[in-house]
């Protein structure tokens, strides 16, 4: 209690920092709270407002591209979240027992694309891909999404295998485990929660992917974001905030799923 | 294995943890498509131009280099012409503007947060974090949206008589400075954030109660205690918004490229791949300079490593 009091003395001291983070979280919202709320405008030019309708979304889900566009993506990120887990997992498990060259190596690999311009990693997996002869479309997507998915999978996955207790590994070996079986029986039920919060965030990072998509895409392997652009490109109706409203809406559900998940950790 | 357990914290070499095997598939399949990626572009930027501008011609040449610092006229005539390095230039100014926006505001609400009472923290985090996980097209175009001249801040303005004509924000320098801050805020309040929250606030107490004034607090406590996130935030920012592609495509309306829209458009419309290669070659240098710098102000300014603040988004 007296060190909540205590915190809560300290905040007095920089008073105007509350407003300006309830600016900041304004500022973070409020464009969203803007793109949401056109795609109900019964008006064709977006931000002058005529009325309440929900035309745009019938619209907009009866749309074939859109449809096709929507299956590319979910064909996308389904694939590379199963992969980028799969390797995540084995990534999370082999690092602890790595070298340390090797880990530092490993480590470079899977943070690169995190902090490398994206432009470069989507030209450049292009330019690989068309000189090995990788036919662009879903999955050449695919591919390249698996190698920026990876290190989304593989945080809540580390994170957990680090919080196991390593004596219920010494507990098992004594009692005749072998390898396997303790990763099968014992390893793998308690990364579950790990696996499951990577997964949800691997999938997210796939499914909005615009930019590696937009130059791998080809011509039949239009994904959602990259047909949001074009129609961005073409003509801004709110249908177009329609669409938004909907993958925000697949977004927010799932990165409140794996908040839900991890919950406990410790921020 | 005795020598790894000697060398590490953490007891290892039992059954059951696994072995780095297990990591062998991840390991090649990032070779091949991190590392890849990164080499064909550098092998590239060295060839030659296709007939039909697909691709290129396997034949050794320095021309995508000399066309970043000439212009060739009909007859062959090489002029020095900045235009490529002015973009370059103007993208780090980009990318270094946005940083410090978002630096200035991230550092009152990361602290701000981080002085919550503890169950409230996780939720403040949590609302900081969504917009992170939305997609950045969206949220470029949200600012189409306000920006425009029949937008809701021109309404406003119009609506309180304050201006005439609306105001023409949109494809203007600021909308994408605007449209930079907005897609990377999360990446430098999260990092700064971790630092703040490893912080003990009654230390900034004792020296309130030793008589030091809230701007010396500030100065001379709380900032060098979030130091390390503030680096983070900086390599989280500045190196990704260098290769920023959606905001100047979409609310700059062309006229503030920066350099990915370039790229872009040298494997897109332009047809001239090794030259689009040659200034991602250019991007990857800069973005090798400025890990440098962070490396070693990083060295010099925090005593641990900055690796927890840059995981802190996750």
């Amino acid at each position: 209690m007296s060190r909540a009091r205590g915190t809560g003395e300290s905040l007095k001291n920089f008073p105007f920092f509350g407003v300006i983070s309830i600016i900041v979280f304004a500022f973070l919202y409020v464009p969203l709270v803007f793109v949401v709320g056109y795609s109900f405008n019964a008006n064709r030019v977006v931000t002058v407002w005529k009325g309440f309708t929900f035309d745009w979304y019938a619209e907009v889900l009866t749309n074939n591209d859109i449809q096709r566009a929507l299956m590319n993506s979910l064909r996308v990120a389904v694939v590379a979240t199963m992969m980028s887990v799969l390797l995540a997992t084995g990534l999370a498990v082999g690092l602890i027992r790595m070298v340390r060259a090797g880990r530092t190596f490993a480590w470079s690999l899977i943070m690169a694309p995190l902090i490398i311009p994206e432009i470069v990693f989507a030209i450049g997996t292009l330019a690989l891909f068309v000189q090995i002869r990788v036919p662009l479309g879903v999955e050449a997507i695919t591919l390249a999404h698996v190698a920026f998915c990876i290190p989304f999978a593989l945080l809540p996955i580390r994170a957990r295998l680090r919080s196991i207790d390593l004596s219920i590994y010494e507990a098992a070996a004594d009692l005749g485990a072998n390898e396997w079986p303790i990763f099968r029986r014992i390893t793998l039920p308690l990364l579950m929660p790990g696996i499951v919060a990577g997964a949800l965030l691997a999938f997210i990072i796939s499914l909005d992917d615009f930019l590696v998509s937009y130059f791998l895409a080809g011509p039949g392997g239009t994904t959602l974001p990259v047909y949001i652009f074009s129609m961005i490109r073409n003509a801004i109706t709110p249908g177009v905030n329609a669409v938004s409203t909907l993958l925000l809406l697949i977004s927010l559900l799932i990165v409140t799923g794996s908040y839900l998940i991890t919950r406990r950790r410790r921020y | 294995m005795a020598s790894t357990t000697a060398t590490q914290p953490r007891k290892h070499g039992r059954a059951g943890q696994g072995s780095w095997w297990a990591g062998l598939p991840g390991i090649l399949f990032l070779i091949a498509l991190v590392l890849g990626p990164l080499i064909i572009i550098v092998i590239y930027s060295f060839l030659s131009r296709a007939k039909l501008g697909v691709g290129v011609k396997w034949i050794f040449t320095t021309q995508p280099y000399v066309e970043l610092f000439y212009s060739e006229s009909l007859s062959g005539e090489r002029t020095f012409d900045p235009t490529y390095l002015q973009i370059l230039f103007n993208s780090a100014l980009y990318s270094l503007v946005t940083a410090v926006v978002c630096l200035v505001l991230s550092i009152p609400i990361a602290i701000w947060i981080a002085t919550r009472p503890p169950q409230w923290r996780t939720a403040l985090v949590f609302l900081v974090t969504i917009p992170f996980w939305t997609s950045l097209l969206i949220r470029t175009y949200a600012w189409i949206i306000i920006l425009n001249d029949n937008g809701p801040i021109n309404a406003a303005l119009e609506w309180t008589r304050l201006i005439s004509e609306p105001i023409a924000m949109l494809y203007t320098p600021f909308a994408t400075s605007v449209g930079l801050v907005y897609a990377f805020l999360p990446f430098m309040i999260l990092p700064i954030y971790a630092s703040a929250e490893r912080f003990d606030f009654r230390l900034a107490e004792a020296a309130y109660d030793l008589g030091a004034t809230r701007l010396t607090v500030l100065r001379r406590i709380v900032l060098p205690a979030v130091r390390p996130g503030v680096i983070a935030g900086m390599i989280l920012v500045f190196i990704p918004a260098l290769g920023s592609y959606l905001a100047p495509e979409l609310l700059g309306g062309g006229k503030t490229s920066m350099i990915a829209n370039v790229i872009a458009a040298q494997f897109g419309a332009s047809r001239n791949w090794p030259f689009g290669a040659a200034l991602s070659v250019m991007v990857l240098v800069i973005t090798m300079l400025a890990l440098v710098v962070f490396a070693v102000v990083n060295r010099r300014a925090t005593k641990g490593g900055t690796r927890q603040e840059l995981e802190s988004f996750l």
